[in-house]
């Protein structure tokens, strides 16, 4: 006789108690020394519950079985020359903001979910933390893997780990990780498994890998939707983290709130970079941020709150204004990067016509308004041989460390200034969202390493711009400036040469 | 302290990173122009709290925003200054810091009649 | 207000099957199609039968198995031997 199958909740059950013991050569306390001083307090750790079930058994086989499938289409991506048939050479570009913004942040994550996985006292929690700070490095070393035959055509690749540390719109991202990273395990789970992870990078991997699927990119978006794979996983973990934390003791409802505020409104910014990929650098856009922003957090977030009200948590403070600036971010975010191209490891252009007229579908209330006007000017100008270039660095935020290129609520003519005092100095802040994180935590804030003031101090290889873009390891002619000129331009119309030639 | 921290001395390793005595004798001076915003933020610069007001506008102010169609039509006469949240009539030959200008001060200015590209702010 | 729970699946041969299950245990289900993938959504809660899916395949299907063709959810998933479910409700 054989014995009886476990089903799949007797099976996760043993598989996953009891793996754990008290301590009794150490204090439990010291050798869990961090998740009790956030305020956090835990009454019973075994009422962890991963929804999931996964075991590491299981883990394992599903994991290899993504990998196998992946890389079959990452080897037939290089084996066909996958690179010649994307839409357009332009396309390349955001598979260098991703290498250099994003992949490095897959790393930080790792990092982040090996150190919640080692501090949090409870066995549930710390199963979880460190499936996904495995999942975590396989995120990078696909895409590392992946965008590597990209490097082998295109520029603005090769130094990404480099410029990651350096360059100064890479300091956005980097220092968003950096923060969540050296906050306690606790607020680390807030930050990145609930606001992150649940909340935003739905808009990155679903709308945006599906913008590269349209643009004929089938490495991209399969590593995409691999990643994506494992975030329902961690979506999972971030919605029952909250709901752990809330149920455990009503005295973490505020700190839990605070938590909630800070990241939503530090991702939104973040963010705004992928608004910009999706809006101007996909070739043939797929799905506008605005309408992504409505999916994924009007209608999702939407849900997702509303649930949560039962424990007392509201929705993120400035969710209104995040959503209203959904009808600009991407705009100003391109427009920032188009007047600092000889600044920037990838190539910038003007949006054509063609491409202007969808933006004016796509946004109604701003884009002719305010936005065609602009890049109208750029165009008259580099057609008389002026292009537009800003030729002085800009004001940072000091909690985002964007250029403080945001307007008013309400106002998008008018700078949105923000400024506070901590200890007789003067902090300035693009929005109301970057100066109240601030204002939370000045200690931590007043310690940012501001790309733009660590220039002036000479921290950066030198006080001219060719001395800075050689500190960050730019090739500059190749890395920088115009697409429109640049040999990344000059290959992709070989190749298209090619196929005409060879259909002849 | 506001910070939640693990070490209860935090506050005595903050690292201030920007204090004005880190820029060599300079103070960061931040500049923007307002209705223009094809320059997409305030600019930043590290200036001598000794440098003249006029020369400021010579050597600083006009060259970076020289690109701007707008800029042939400006009335320097004309020009409304605010140094951080006070609207004021600078000084041309006093001195950035006897004008009031500190360390990170923000100096936005208004061009009347002038509101960018075709009147879009840009 | 609504509340919708939402799973969003690779658009290949492998999830069809779970697709159409999908579509056909949950009535009045939203689709969204874009390129590369499918988002359902549906009021409240969504679910997917594993009878369904193995009358559509012909062959046995573990729930587990929708690890490899998931891109996205929304929702508190309930997951056992016999279905695997995205819900608001409690």
């Amino acid at each position: 006789m054989t014995a009886k199958k476990l089903g799949l909740k007797q099976r996760y059950a043993h598989m996953t108690r009891g793996l754990d013991w008290e301590t009794s050569y150490q204090p439990m306390d010291k050798v869990f020394p961090y998740d009790t001083f956030e305020g956090i307090k835990i009454k019973d750790w075994s009422a962890w519950e991963d929804p999931f079930r996964l075991t590491m058994d299981a883990y394992w086989k599903f994991q290899a079985e993504k990998e196998r499938k992946l890389y079959a289409v990452i080897d037939a991506f290089a084996q066909n020359n996958g690179q010649t048939g994307v839409t357009d050479g332009r396309y390349a570009n955001v598979l260098k903001l991703f290498l250099t913004g994003i992949s490095p942040e897959e790393y930080q994550a790792h990092r982040g979910f090996a150190y919640a996985g080692r501090h949090l006292r409870g066995v549930g929690p710390r199963v979880a933390a460190q499936m996904q700070s495995l999942d975590e490095l396989r995120h990078i070393q696909t895409q590392i893997h992946t965008i590597s035959h990209y490097n082998k055509y295109f520029d603005g690749l090769a130094e990404f780990p480099h410029m990651h540390d350096r360059v100064w719109y890479l300091s956005v991202p980097k220092s968003f990780f950096d923060d969540a990273r050296s906050a306690g395990p606790f607020e680390f789970m807030i930050a990145i498994g609930f606001a992150f992870e649940y909340v935003l990078t739905n808009l990155l991997f679903v709308p945006f890998m599906s913008g590269a699927a349209y643009n004929g990119d089938m490495s991209t978006v399969t590593f995409g939707f691999s990643a994506q794979s494992d975030e329902s996983r961690h979506m999972t973990l971030g919605i029952e983290v909250i709901k752990f934390l809330l149920e455990q003791h009503p005295d973490n409802l505020p700190i839990v709130q605070k938590w909630v505020d800070k990241w939503f409104w530090r991702g939104h910014r973040v963010l705004g970079l992928v608004a910009m990929m999706m809006d101007y650098m996909l070739p043939k856009p797929v799905m506008s941020w605005k309408e992504a922003w409505e999916i994924y957090f009007t209608e999702a977030g939407g849900a997702l709150f509303q649930d949560l009200a039962r424990y007392g948590l509201r929705p993120p403070k400035y969710a209104d204004i995040a959503t209203a600036e959904a009808e600009h971010i991407s705009h100003q975010n391109w427009a920032i990067f188009y007047q600092y191209t000889h600044a920037a490891a990838f190539h910038t252009w003007l949006p054509d016509a063609k491409h202007m007229d969808w933006l004016s579908e796509k946004y109604p209330n701003t884009f002719d308004k305010y936005y065609r006007p602009r890049f109208e000017m750029w165009g008259q100008m580099a057609k008389e041989g002026k292009r537009f270039y800003n030729m002085a660095l800009p004001q940072l935020c000091q909690t985002c460390q964007i250029p403080m290129g945001y307007t008013e609520p309400g106002d998008p003519t008018t700078i949105c200034f923000r400024k506070t005092q901590f200890r007789g100095e003067t902090y300035h802040f693009c929005s109301d969202g970057c100066k109240d994180i601030f204002e939370a935590e000045p200690e931590k804030f007043a310690q940012a390493w501001l790309p733009v003031h660590q220039i002036f101090q000479g921290n950066c290889g030198g006080a001219t711009i060719p001395d800075v873009l050689n500190y960050y390891r730019m090739n500059v002619g190749a890395d920088n400036m115009d697409y429109v000129g640049s040999p990344d331009e000059k290959l992709w119309n070989e190749w298209q040469a090619d196929k005409i030639r060879t259909a002849v | 302290m506001s910070v939640v921290a693990l070490t209860p001395d935090y506050e005595k390793h903050i690292e201030f990173r920007d204090l004005e005595s880190n820029f060599h004798g300079n103070r960061v001076v931040y500049l923007h122009w307002e209705q223009h915003l094809s320059f997409c933020s305030a600019i930043a610069f590290p200036l001598p709290p000794s440098m003249p007001f006029g020369a400021f506008v010579e050597a600083i102010v006009k060259p970076h925003y020289n690109a701007h169609p707008d800029f042939e039509k400006i009335d320097w006469a004309q020009v409304v200054w605010m140094i951080d949240d006070e609207k004021r009539t600078p000084e041309m030959e006093k001195s950035l810091d006897e004008n009031g200008v500190k360390h990170k001060s923000l100096v936005r200015f208004w061009t009347p009649g002038l509101s960018g590209y075709k009147g879009s702010a840009s | 207000m609504s509340q919708l729970a939402s799973l969003t699946l690779y658009h290949n041969d492998e999830a069809r099957p779970i697709i159409e299950a999908i579509i056909a245990d949950n009535p009045g289900v939203r689709v969204l199609n874009m390129p590369g993938a499918v988002k359902l959504d549906c009021e409240g809660s969504l679910v997917v039968k594993r009878a369904s899916v193995e009358e559509r395949l012909g062959r046995t299907w573990d729930p587990q198995e929708i690890h490899l063709v998931i891109i996205s959810m929304a929702g508190h998933l309930d997951e056992d031997d016999d279905q695997f479910s995205v819900s608001w409700k409690h």
